[in-house]
Parts: C-alpha cells; structure tokens; sequence
C-alpha cells in the first residue's frame, strides 16, 4: 500500500523553501498532472520561510489509507429483514428482528407515547444537554420499576442508574466498567444468546465463554449442564442472565430453578449480570417480569442490570435504557456511577433526551402509567394468543404425535422452534418465511391468520428436510 | 445447600457478601460538566455560568430554535418510527455531508463519502477512533494544544496512542504558525492530525485562510491523514460556507479526509446527540466497505443513534424554507456573540484594565481563551459566583448586556493586578 501512495520525503518538504516544489514531485506522483498556482510571496508575520503557491492536483491522487478493509459481515438478523425485502413472493412473513407488530402486521405505536409525545410538544420543553447519567427523573423511575420503590436496594441507595442508549449501549456500558475494575474477569453467556452480546463484549475486550442453556432434544432447558457450567468457571466471573424472555430461545427458569441458579451464584461468589429487555412485555406484569431480579437482589448479592425500553414501550428507535449496578453500600454506589459517567463522556458525552422524557412522563403520571401496563397486557395477550394458534394448528396439523407444547411454554417475542440450519432455509427457501437461522421465530411479528400457513412451513421443513438429527423423534 | 444458606446469608445481611465495588475509586470530575454542576448548586442571585458551550439568548435562557419548533411540528406524530427510520438516517448523511462539503461536490456525486449518523460530535469521534486503532492499531493521533478536553478522553479510551501540535501562543494570544508547521513535519509519516476547521475550541483562535492552504500542503507532504472535527459549523463567521472553506481546501488538494459534524450547538439540538461522520474514500466500494465496518462498530457499542434528532436535522436541512429559517437563525445567534464580544472589550478598556483584551474580538466562535489563570478563575467562583473553566475559557453564550458590567468588573477585580498569564 505505501508505495503506490503518493509520497514526498519529508526532507524534500524542509527543501520546498528553496526548491521549487515540482521537483520535489518530479517522478513522485501516481496519476495527473500537477499544477502549481503562482509563487507569490505573501504576508506571513510569523514566518522566514518563502510562501509558495497552492499546490493543486487535478486528479483525485491519494490511495486511500483504507485500501484494504473489506465489507463487514452482514448482521445476521437484520440481514434476515433484508432478504425479505428483497423477497417477491405475496406470502413472505418476516418473523426475523424482534419487533412488535400488530395483528395486521403493523408496526405499533403506543398510544400511551403519543399522548406523552404531545404533552411535551405542547410544554415546549428546551433541549439542554442532559447529565453525563442521564435523566435524573428518568433514572429515578427506571431503577423503581425494576427492583419495586420500597425495594431495601433503593431505600438503602445502593443502586448506581446511569441512562444509556437503550439495552446495546446499558451492557456496554457495563462491559466497559468490567473491562476496567475486572481485568481478566470472564463473563458468562447463555449457549445460545443474543448475537449481539458477543460483539459488545468483544469490542469492549472482555473474555466471555458461554454456559450450556438450550437442549435441543427437549427443545427446552438444559438445567444441570448450566448449573454445571456455572459452577466450574473460574470465582468472581460475571453470569450474564435473561431476566425473562429469554432471547432468542423463550425459555426461561422456573421459580425454583432460579433459586438454584442464585445458589450456586452465591456459592462460587460469581457476580449476576442480567439483561431485561422485556420486563412488562413477556407476561404482561412489571413485576412478574422483574421476579429474577428482585429474587437475586433479595438475597444481598451485588448485582447488574441492563435495561431496555425498546420493546416494551416501542421507543425502538429512541434508544433509552439504564445500566444499574446494585452495591453493598450507598457509598460504593455513588462511587460506580462516578466511573459509569467517566466511560460514558468518551463515548457520546450525555444520553438522548427524548426517549429518557416520554418514559420519564410516563412512569410519573398514575393515569399514563396504568394505561401503558394496560397496553403491555394487550401485547403480551396477543403474543401469548398467536402461541396458541399456532401450537393449535400444528398439533392438528401433525399426526406424527410430535409434542409441539414448547411453543406454549416458551415466553416472550421469539420461540424456538428446533428447526435445524437446513430446515430453517428451507423455510425461507421454499416457504418465503424469513427467520434466523437458529430456528428462531418471532412471533411478535406473527398474525393469528398466518398460523396456518406457518405450521404447514414447519411440519414441511421439520419431517421432509435434512438428515435425522437429536431433537427429531 | 442452597435455600438454607441464602436465607443464612440473607439474614447475616449485604455485608456477608463479597464487596465488589471496593476498589473503584470516585472518578475524577469532567472539566467541563463539573463547571455547570457547582453553578447549579450556588443559590447566589449574580451568578453566572460561562461553563458548558451552549448558546443562551439575551436573557439567559436556553434557545430552542424556531425552525426547530417547525421541523417538530413537522415529524409530531410520525407513527411507525421504525420504518422510516432507515430513509431518515440516509437522509440526514446525505443533507450533512453537503453542508460540509458543498452540496455540489464532486466526492458526493461520485459516492466515495462513507457517511454515518452518530451520537453528536462525541460519537463521531469515538466511532473514528475506534476505526482508526482497528484499522491501524500502530497510529497516533495529533491534538491541537490545547483541544477540547474530552478529545483525550476518547482517544485514550479507544486505546490509540496520543500527542499534540502547537497552536495556541500565549503570548499574543493567537495562532503560534511556525511551531504548527513545525510539530506537523516532525511527525511520523501517516500519522493522524485532528483540525478544528473553525471556531477552535478553547482557544477560538483558528488560522486564516492562506495558514490553512499551508498546513493542507504540510499535511500531504507527510501523508498525514487530515480528520476534522466539526463541531461549530455556522457558528464562526455567521456563513456555513465559509465555516466549511479549510475542509473544501483540503478536497480540492486532493486529501482523503475525515470529518466529525454536530448539531448541537448550530441547530440547538444538544440533547439529541445528532451528528454525522463521513469518511472520504477513493472509490463506491471502498466507501460502503468502510460504511459497514463503521456500523458494525456502532452496533456493539449503542446500536444505532437515537431517530429523534435525525428526524429534526434532516427535516430542516431537507427544506428550503425551513433551512433558510435555520441559516437566518445562526446569523442572529452569532452576531449576538459578536456585540458581546465587542462590548466586554470595551468594558474592560473602560474600567482601564492594565491588560491587552483584544483577543476577546480577534478569537471567533463561542469561546473566548481569557488568558484569566486558574487561580484567578478560582477567584471569580469564589468571590464573584462567576463560573468557567480552570483554562479561562469563557461561553461567550453565558454573557448578556444586563449581567454584562457585573462580569467585566469581576474580571477586572481579580487581574488588574497586571499580571500576564
């Protein structure tokens, strides 16, 4: 690369002063000609040297210093949106990104937003830079909604709530912390996860290694080999966990698996670390949502959560989350957001106001709020609705006597349905049903009417594609 | 175990576990925000903020800008977000890189301007950063002396090597040219330089048009990769054509470039964190391969910036009218600036201060480097409840004609003892 660039030794530049500058470029130059504007010898108070005139190229000369980068790979799940558009067939379903639509297949806006939307348009509100932490009503409301107000961790203020850009920017906020107070400390994440976990940490140089969680026979939880992993990775690693809805499998813990799990947490005084984009939106309750979290934070360990609002109040495109780390004493707290807030100037200085005020508004109007819990349980409903229909039409559909009751046991936006890499193309191939290609559908962007069609997608690809693998009895 | 022994702890209490956050020390304050944040916390009626660089009208308060207030008007309930989302980001690139570049730009008809929206002028910065250790992880990148402090934050934690260039002479209180050209020649070939093309910050001290052709020709001479930071576009001179004419220079001698734009300060948007950064390439190809490796880098650091912001400044810059409103709007903030500028000179020349204040109208922009010293600025906290920076940097946004005699007799107070900084 460096020597097709267009190049001049520094040594001809001290010599331009007495040389005329082409000769400096005789022979030098990659492509063009070079012309020189007239060498006037201008006013220049601070210098000896002569001033010369501009030197001007007529073409475009410089290789660029970045010849060699190549194309990143295409995200993997918006891809999926992207081979959908570009999909002709009339009965393409998009059941890729995890975002919600209506029964008509309409993306939604909460009507509980515009109303917060239009009562801020109307306060004419200014649009100061926020603190470096955010929104200080924002955050208030953010960390109460997730622990409950009278929760000892924040009567006690020992949670440290700095807003960030929506879940993305909350966990690399906190992979950022990590990085810095835990160098060579190991996250832990779900076998499978969110793809995008990875990258976060990756970029934010922190070691991750994953723990068993999908079983693909049962096409639900592989309990033992998780308490297992989580047992034998190394003390003080940081677990990450699903707080509900788990993304992309919807299989969640029960109860009494989640004492289990904080068990051995404790035991090998590992540090939970859980993501909650869904808190609301999976069963339709805060505060059934919020049950891990509140369940892991009642036994006094110290903790840290990621937030999102991107589903849940449909502020997708707004960005606006929280990071909160739960500490052992008010004093530690006030010291983790100092350094929260240093890792977040250098990053984008202060939040985006207005996602932080419409959740803000929200929150802190009684009547706003129980219209925003009504809406979540109308979305939920229909999620859970859509589950029905379709575990309906498969088990109809199918005489192998397959148990497809996994869709109704799983929770939240995304099921998993053990369809095989092969069978997932087939899908798309055959069926212009677009999923990932981990068999994950999302069935927030599926419609009651499209069931029928989707479970024929299904039993097509399952029973007539691909080898016989685990999971295929 | 299990149930027994976290009820055992439970009842022990938050003490039995291990304390994780012990070795996290409290972090040092920012320079710049902690200036605003003691303001806030003085209840005295005189006091005066001349901290942060966000503009206030005549009366002190904060500007939320009438083609702002149109462009809301505009987007108020655009329902489906989401989908209009990914034409209004390529929209805002498309209106931002010819604000910088000149709508008729060559480099933008024939597509080599990898462009992406970013988190204001900080998240332009931090995004190149990061590309730029990825990219070529042996480089460093070259300040200004001084620059806007949270440059060094953001480099340093994108872990690319730093060091500076001169600029600022404190002896006359402007451009210190020769040791510019100097440190720009003694750099190590390819290396990274970042340019304020106008409106320096702190210093508002910014080379004339000839200085820039010279350091542009410098600049190609050692390869160094040119990256501006474009944070006050308009706000220089009142003209966004002219705020542009270092940037445009640097196209026309033929520089691969890359620019960092915000529109917090120009279009009020501070909150929104809406900016823009292109990176100019040689060909189509390269510039969507960049493109995507640019997103990639975003999407695991915040996803994607917020659509609000992006909505106003594209819906502005989108059209005429609007754009005309904005561009009238500038003119009316910046000759604000100027008469204030004017007539605090003036008033310190009035109460016969033994020092030189010229460079309170030779500095452009929002910023004046005072030349006041830290002590001295402590003084003015202190005494006065007059807040700015440790450097002497002062908003000149914070200054009105009615806090005006307050301020210059403050200043006057604590350096008329005569003493150059």
């Amino acid at each position: 690369m460096a020597s097709a660039m267009l190049s001049f030794a520094s040594a001809a530049a001290s010599a331009s002063a007495s040389l005329p500058v082409h000769e400096n470029l005789k022979g030098k130059t990659k492509i063009g000609s070079v012309n020189f504007g007239s060498s006037v010898q201008e006013r220049n108070p601070f210098g000896k040297t002569k001033h010369f005139g501009r030197v001007s190229m007529t073409v475009a000369v410089n290789v660029s210093r970045f010849e060699g980068i190549t194309m990143a790979p295409p995200d993997p799940i918006l891809g999926v949106s992207e081979a959908f558009k570009a999909d002709t067939d009339e009965k393409k379903l998009n059941l890729g990104v995890g975002a919600y639509r209506t029964e008509e297949l309409q993306p939604y806006v909460l009507k509980v937003v515009k109303k917060a939307e239009n009562l801020m348009l109307e306060r004419g509100e200014n649009k100061e830079y926020l603190p470096i932490e955010g929104l200080a009503a924002f955050n208030k409301a953010t960390a109460e909604l997730l622990f409950g107000a009278e929760n000892p961790v924040i009567k006690q203020q020992r949670v440290a709530t700095v807003q960030g850009l929506s879940g993305t920017g909350s966990l690399r906020l906190a992979a950022a912390l990590i990085e810095r107070y835990f160098p060579g400390a190991k996250v832990l994440i779900s076998s499978p996860t969110w793809g995008n976990h990875k990258n976060i940490f990756n970029d934010a140089r922190v070691q991750w290694s994953e723990y068993r969680y999908y079983d693909p026979k049962t096409v639900g939880l592989d309990f033992d080999g998780m308490i297992a992993d989580i047992k034998a990775a190394p003390e003080g690693s940081f677990i990450l966990l699903h707080g509900c809805a788990h993304n992309p499998t919807g299989i969640d813990p029960t109860p009494e698996q989640w004492e289990k799990i904080a068990d051995v947490i404790q035991e090998k005084n590992h540090i939970p670390f859980f993501d909650v984009a869904y808190q609301g939106f999976a069963s339709g309750s805060l505060d059934a949502d919020a049950a891990s979290v509140r369940l892991l934070s009642a036994r006094g360990m110290e903790l840290l959560v990621a937030q999102s609002y991107s589903k849940n109040l449909g502020l997708y495109a707004e960005r606006i989350g929280a990071i909160n780390v739960v500490c052992s004493s008010a004093d530690a707290a006030t010291r983790v957001k100092s350094q929260l807030k240093r890792l977040a100037r250098p990053m984008y200085s202060n939040p985006p106001v207005h996602g932080a005020k419409i959740v803000a508004n929200i929150v802190g109007d009684p009547a706003l709020f129980n219209e925003w819990k009504a809406e979540m349980e109308m979305m939920a409903g229909r999620i859970k609705n859509v589950r029905q229909k379709l575990y309906d039409s498969l088990s109809a559909k199918d005489k192998s006597g397959k148990d497809w009751s996994f869709i109704l046991k799983q929770i939240g936006m995304f099921s998993f349905t053990g369809l095989s890499k092969t069978q997932s193309e087939n899908m798309t191939k055959k069926w212009h049903v677009h999923i990932t290609k981990d068999g994950r559908i999302s069935v927030a962007r599926l419609s009651s009417a499209k069931c029928e069609y989707l479970a024929d997608a299904i039993l097509d690809s399952y029973h007539n594609v691909g080898l016989p693998e685990i999971g295929q009895q | 175990m299990s149930r027994a022994l976290g009820d055992a702890v439970a009842r022990r209490g938050v003490s039995a576990h291990r304390q994780w956050w012990d070795r996290v020390r409290p972090a040092p304050k920012d320079p710049i925000t902690s200036v605003s944040r003691a303001f806030l916390a003085d209840a005295s009626p005189n006091k005066i903020n001349l901290g942060v660089g966000a503009y206030r009208d005549e009366e002190g308060k904060p500007v939320v800008l009438r083609c702002v207030k149109n462009a809301e008007a505009k987007v108020a309930g655009s329902e489906f977000l989401e989908s209009i989302s990914a034409s209004a980001n390529s929209r805002l690139v498309e209106e931002s890189v010819k604000l910088v570049y000149g709508k008729d730009a060559n480099v933008i008809g024939e597509g080599r301007l990898a462009g992406v929206q970013t988190l204001s002028g900080t998240g332009a910065c931090r995004l190149f950063a990061e590309f730029q250790r990825r990219f070529y992880p042996r480089s460093k990148i070259y300040f200004p002396d001084p620059t806007w402090s949270n440059h060094h934050s953001i480099w340093k934690d994108a872990e690319v090597p730093q060091s500076t260039f001169s600029h600022y002479d404190p002896k006359s209180k402007g451009l210190n040219f020769p040791a510019l050209v100097d440190d720009i020649k003694n750099a190590p070939d390819g290396s990274f330089f970042l340019l304020h093309p106008c409106a320096h910050n702190p210093t508002g001290v910014d080379p004339t048009e000839e200085e820039w052709r010279e350091i542009s020709y410098h600049l190609k001479v050692k390869n160094h990769f040119p990256f501006f930071d474009m944070a006050y576009q308009g706000f220089s001179s009142g003209d966004l054509d002219r705020d542009a004419q270092a940037i445009r220079t640097f196209l026309q001698d033929g520089h691969l470039i890359g620019c960092a734009q915000s529109f917090a300060k120009n279009m009020g948007l501070y909150g929104h964190r809406v900016g823009c950064l292109s990176l100019l390439c040689t060909d189509t190809e390269q510039a969507v391969a960049v493109k995507s490796q640019l997103q990639q880098i975003a999407r695991a650091m915040y996803g994607s910036p917020p659509i609000r912001g992006v909505l106003l400044v594209s819906t502005i810059l989108g059209d005429p009218d609007t754009k005309a409103l904005w561009v009238e709007e500038l003119r009316a903030m910046v000759n604000r600036i100027c008469k204030i500028r004017e007539a605090l000179r003036e008033s310190l020349e009035k109460l016969g201060s033994p020092l030189n204040w010229e460079h309170i109208t030779n500095q452009v922009g929002m910023f004046c480097f005072s030349g006041i010293t830290p002590q001295q600025t402590e003084q003015l906290q202190r005494k006065f409840h007059i807040y700015m920076t440790a450097d002497g940097r002062i908003s000149m946004a914070g200054v009105t004609m009615s806090n005006m005699d307050y301020l210059a007799n403050a200043i006057h107070e604590v350096t008329k003892s005569g003493r150059e900084s």
